[in-house]
């Protein structure tokens, strides 16, 4: 949803100076933690934990703690995640069964959080570990909720105890003791008690809550919330707390897209662990709850996480290596080229990619016009060669270029200055990681770098694996500094290769780039 | 009915003082409408017991002298603790500066009022009235699960027909286990017809279909379809409901179409309120579970970016506990 670019684009905002300094000042989290406040509130957990988390992540951020490996936006995003990760799944357990059966497990809720429905669920999930379930309706409150947990009974193909009918008769308390003696008599090893909703605020209504509670024992009571609640979540789960003193939560419609604060708000304020989470009206759509996925969602920082986890996967330090060799002994060919830009699209949109980078804010404009299609187009013109052409960009005559160019549907302008730029980046790439200074005929960018120059030609250090990097690294600083992502600055807004005039050197450009956000560089 | 909505202590007391202001009762007597041209009717309000008083609260914007920046940041917690979301509240922050700056505030009853006034501004740009000219006039209730749709149409079924009007009830939801049988409790609670699905797990849209056909045939001048509660993420089931429309529309234009939202719902109530407004052409809110401790600010942001005005207000499990929507009394309840 276009709250993960939200906050990632408003933490690249806030973080945009920063690239370089490495560490973190007060100045610079307040803008961050401010923005993630936000974020949170809009999450829809409760304000007074939101204060409290944020002043935890500013403490750490600020801390010594923070690894300098990182990047600024890095470490705030993991810092955020850990933290969230932690009181989420701070006291994760299993559902707790008595040493003697029955087992009692009671539900309890607002109306409509999904308690009826859960009951459902859960009876069929512990049938099918082997357990007998009995279903109790102590909702006499609703109309034909005693038939609704009926029904789902059946469905779940456990058995129900309803003596009372419902709809305002019968005692809950004593149904709820009743199925107690009724399990033992029929062997029944869990005992789920389904009770009315009830608002936090309505005090007779918790008191037979807590009544039912004195009258069974239960092993595990369950306080079921729904992932869309609001701000009120806190009172409500406090006031449970009070009333019923429940012992874990249960997180109910998180299949819709409600971000689920409510979760944070709930834990942290009751010290209660989620147990479970219900996905669906299904009577299998039920699952144990996941802290890391319950973080990701709340924050929606799933996609940066992940984005971190691919990349780093995607550019392994041996890859550099070799690429570096390569150009270093000229070998590098048409298919490494390939081979680097597949790997880009492995990763994913390579917009996503380039907003990530800190600073990255300022070539928005270019990254919008920035065609990823561009990527694909140039790919088809180098899979339309030979192998040896791949290898031998000399044996591409006039004829070759033409049947290239029918093969991948461009036309022969296209492969040609394909090559050309091809050809220039590779000789570029070889000069620069010979330690030489780069000869730059044609090279669009360079024009604009003015800046940059100085750091372009400054002495390239010695050779070695990573040799050519400093100058290449400045090179590419520069390409960013002057907003030309990817060598796509040139009006035609293409990025790769195609109507750039900055060929091979995108793609490494790219790679380094995020070598060096991902601290790795 | 909420006549006893009083203003809260926590922005009391927030120039030292304490006495509580008497009320302007005679502004929170909220009306429900119901609009049958030519001639307007307007229906008297079912008779409700007086709320308790809420619990007292402890006083967030504490007692101080004069006003400061921590004032402000009260302020905007308050806001955000009812539910109104970052945005919203920021814009409410901002507002009340411009307003105290224009007029002065010299206590906190001024301050208060000027905040109850500005949210009363903005939540009664809409027309809060229900529609049903037409004959006979459909109502068709939406909404996520567990917001209190049936009850809602148990509520409102009674609410019409003590006005003087038949209606007749369709059991639509034919997914959830027993909710057929459960707004046919409350049919017959209410005193009204209720036409059931023949068959279990029936496509909702000729029940819907079969209803509107009831109502043609028996001459029931109102017709209230229920459907089931679905996520708003659910394609399919959204779709469903585009289709349940369709085919009442066969027959007869749906004069209302009434999303329910739950008060304790937090910042997920616009992406319901867009869903449902894309598929089923929402017409009005009915905001329930305003008994509880919940504020449902979040209604005010979902009025301003829709358009939709909130129609009626649900209050408690009991019959009666149903009301039209006033902007004086919501402020107040919001403030409070």
């Amino acid at each position: 949803m276009a709250t993960f670019s939200d906050l990632s684009s408003r933490l690249t905002e806030s973080l945009k100076n920063l690239r370089g300094k490495g560490k973190l000042s007060p100045a610079d989290v307040d803008g961050t933690v401010r923005e993630i406040r936000r974020a949170l509130l809009e999450a829809d957990v409760s304000l007074e934990v939101v204060k409290d988390f944020t002043g935890r992540v500013r403490e750490r951020a600020l801390g010594d703690d923070v690894s300098k490996a990182l990047n600024p936006a890095q470490q705030v995003v993991q810092i955020v995640n850990d933290e969230l990760v932690t009181i989420l799944g701070g006291e994760q357990r299993r559902l707790e069964f008595a040493k003697k059966p029955p087992t009692v497990i009671m539900l309890a809720g607002l109306q409509g959080a999904g308690k009826t429905t859960l009951a459902g669920k859960l009876a069929k999930y512990l049938a099918k570990d082997k357990h007998t379930p009995l279903l109790v309706a102590c909702d006499l409150q609703r109309p034909n909720a005693v038939n609704q947990l009926q029904v789902v009974g059946e469905k779940a193909g456990v058995a129900v105890f309803a003596p009372e009918p419902g709809n305002g008769v019968g005692d809950p308390v004593k149904v709820a003791k009743q199925s107690i003696k009724y399990a033992i008599d029929k062997v029944h090893d869990v005992v789920i008690i389904d009770t009315a909703g009830r608002l936090g605020v309505d005090a007779e209504m918790m008191k037979q809550a807590s009544e039912i509670r004195k009258a069974t024992n239960p092993d595990e009571v369950l306080f079921v919330i729904d992932a869309m609640i609001g701000q009120d979540a806190i009172a409500t789960a406090k006031a449970f707390q009070e009333g019923v003193d429940f012992t874990g939560v249960v997180l109910s419609k998180l299949d819709g897209d409600a971000r689920g604060g409510a979760a944070l708000s709930v834990v942290s304020s009751t010290g209660r662990p989620i147990l479970f989470a219900s996905t669906g009206e299904g009577l299998d759509e039920f699952e144990p709850f996941y802290p890391d996925r319950m973080a990701s969602r709340i924050l929606d920082l799933g996609d940066i996480l992940t984005l971190i986890e691919q990349a780093q996967e995607a550019f392994d330090a041996d890859e550099a290596t070799k690429m570096a060799e390569k150009f270093k002994t000229d070998s590098f060919t048409l298919d490494d080229f390939l081979g680097q830009m597949q790997q880009l699209k492995k990763m994913g949109s390579l917009k996503n990619m380039m907003g990530m980078l800190p600073g990255a804010g300022k070539m928005k404009e270019q990254l919008d016009n920035f065609d990823e299609k561009e990527i694909t187009r140039t790919e088809a013109i180098i899979q339309s060669m030979t192998p040896a052409e791949r290898t031998n960009t000399k044996l591409l005559n006039g004829s070759r270029r033409l049947r290239i160019a029918k093969g991948s549907g461009m036309t022969v302008t296209d492969v040609n200055s394909l090559v050309n730029r091809f050809e220039q980046a590779a000789k570029m790439m070889k000069t620069v990681s010979k330690g030489g200074v780069p000869q730059v005929p044609g090279m669009g960018p360079m024009g604009q770098m003015a800046h940059g120059k100085g750091r372009v030609a400054a002495p390239a250090k010695k050779k070695g694996s990573k040799s050519g990097n400093p100058a290449k690294r400045a090179a590419e600083n520069a390409a960013l500094a002057s907003g030309a992502p990817s060598g796509g600055a040139s009006a035609s807004g293409a990025g790769f290769g195609l109507g750039s005039q900055n060929p091979g050197a995108p793609t490494s450009e790219e790679l380094d780039a995020l070598q060096k956000f991902l601290g790795k560089g | 009915m909420a006549s006893k909505w009083s203003l809260g202590s926590k922005l009391k007391g927030m120039f030292g003082r304490d006495e509580s202001a008497p009320e302007e009762s005679a502004a929170d007597e909220p009306e429900a409408e119901i609009v049958e041209e030519p001639h307007a009717v307007k229906l008297p309000k079912p008779a409700k017991a007086p709320k308790a008083p809420k619990p007292a609260k402890a006083s967030r914007l504490g007692r101080r002298s004069k006003m400061d920046e921590s004032t402000w940041e009260d302020l905007e917690d308050t806001l955000l603790g009812a539910d109104f979301g970052p945005d919203v509240a920021e814009q409410l922050v901002d507002a009340m500066r411009v307003a105290v700056a224009k007029n002065g505030v010299s206590d906190s009853d001024d301050f208060v009022r000027l905040l109850r006034e500005l949210l009363e501004e903005r939540l009664s740009k809409f027309d809060t009235t229900l529609k049903l000219s037409e004959r006979p006039a459909v109502i068709l209730v939406v909404g996520v699960n567990g917001v209190g749709k049936t009850t809602t149409i148990g509520k409102l079924a009674k609410f019409i027909s003590s006005a003087g009007r038949s209606v007749v009830v369709g059991a639509a939801d034919t997914f959830r286990a027993a909710a057929v049988d459960q707004l046919a409790t409350w049919a017959e609670r209410a005193g009204v017809e209720v036409v059931r699905p023949q068959a279990d797990g029936q496509d909702p849209a000729s029940v819907a279909f079969q209803t509107v056909e009831f109502a043609k045939t028996n001459g029931t001048e109102i017709v209230i379809v229920d459907t089931a509660g679905r996520l708003q993420t659910k394609s399919g089931l959204m779709d469903e409901l585009t289709k349940i429309r369709r085919v009442i529309e066969k027959q007869t234009p749906v004069s209302e179409v009434l999303l329910v939202l739950d008060a304790t719902t937090g910042q997920n109530g616009l992406a319901q309120a867009d869903a449902f407004l894309e598929h089923a052409g929402v017409t009005g809110l009915v905001l329930t579970k305003l008994d509880g401790s919940a504020k449902g600010g979040f209604v005010l942001a979902v009025q301003e970016r829709t358009g939709i005005p909130v129609k009626l207000v649900g209050t408690g499990e009991g019959l009666g506990d149903l009301s039209g929507f006033s902007p004086v009394a919501f402020a107040a309840q919001l403030v409070d």
